[in-house]
């Protein structure tokens, strides 16, 4: 069983980054790549919660995590509000801590602690979430 | 995730356990408010004891930080940021916002 259905709620990131644990420990990842892979399916679990299905009262969405090949692959299908990833402005990283914005971090992390992030929203089938990361 | 705080003479010590997430990050938010509120604004947050945090606890340390710097009247520092997390803070380029020390005594010894 590689898909899993969990409730749109924060409750549940624990059990998603121990799914995703579960599976790269199979696979062969070492626990400072696992500890990589849990933090970005975390921050793009919490996206989804926080931002796609805010205003959907329980809301699902399903999370597949499987091994092909050497690669681990991450998908999140959601059924909330699509976004438009070009419209996030990127954390200026260097800014003093007055002007440091939050917003964008997550989003910014898992593209830093992934080899591949691909997000195709779909307000009739769902936005999809895809991420990579190969075994090192 | 635990959360204790031990007030001294020129600082208060915070020391975390367990994980910071979403779920668990709004609960560390107030204790960080909560010195704020009783006039604490220089904090030994000790992280010795944390196994995760995303950047949901980077968010509540950043609003922490800017509360406690503000007038000059204090700083946020860490002790014992495990490597994991500091590898994560340091993508996050929050490594500079905070200064560290490896151990408790030291920290609120720079107060």
């Amino acid at each position: 069983m590689t898909k899993l259905t969990f409730q749109a709620r924060f409750d549940f990131l624990n059990d998603i980054r121990e799914f995703v644990a579960r599976i790269a420990r199979q696979g062969g990842f070492s626990e400072k790549e696992i500890y990589s892979l849990q933090l970005a399916a975390d921050e793009a679990a919490t996206n989804i919660i926080e931002h796609a299905c805010a205003d959907l009262p329980n809301a699902n969405f399903d999370v597949t995590c499987e091994m092909r090949g050497n690669t681990l692959m991450i998908i999140m299908h959601d059924m909330g509000a699509p976004f438009d990833p070009a419209a996030i402005q990127p954390p200026n990283l260097t800014a003093d801590l007055s002007a440091r914005k939050i917003g964008g971090l997550g989003l910014y992390l898992m593209h830093k602690l992934m080899d591949e992030v691909h997000y195709t929203p779909n307000s009739k089938t769902g936005n999809v979430l895809t991420m990579l990361k190969h075994r090192g | 995730m635990e959360i204790t705080t031990q007030e001294f003479k020129h600082c208060d010590l915070i020391k975390i356990t367990g994980r910071i997430d979403s779920s668990t990050a709004p609960v560390f938010g107030k204790a960080l408010d909560k010195a704020n509120e009783n006039g604490r604004f220089k904090i030994v947050l000790d992280m010795s004891g944390l196994e995760y945090m995303s950047s949901a606890g980077f968010r509540a340390m950043l609003a922490s930080q800017r509360n406690c710097q503000r007038y000059n009247r204090g700083e946020l520092v860490l002790v014992a940021v495990p490597e994991r997390i500091r590898e994560a803070l340091e993508l996050a380029g929050f490594t500079e916002l905070f200064k560290t020390f490896d151990d408790s005594v030291t920290a609120v010894g720079s107060f």
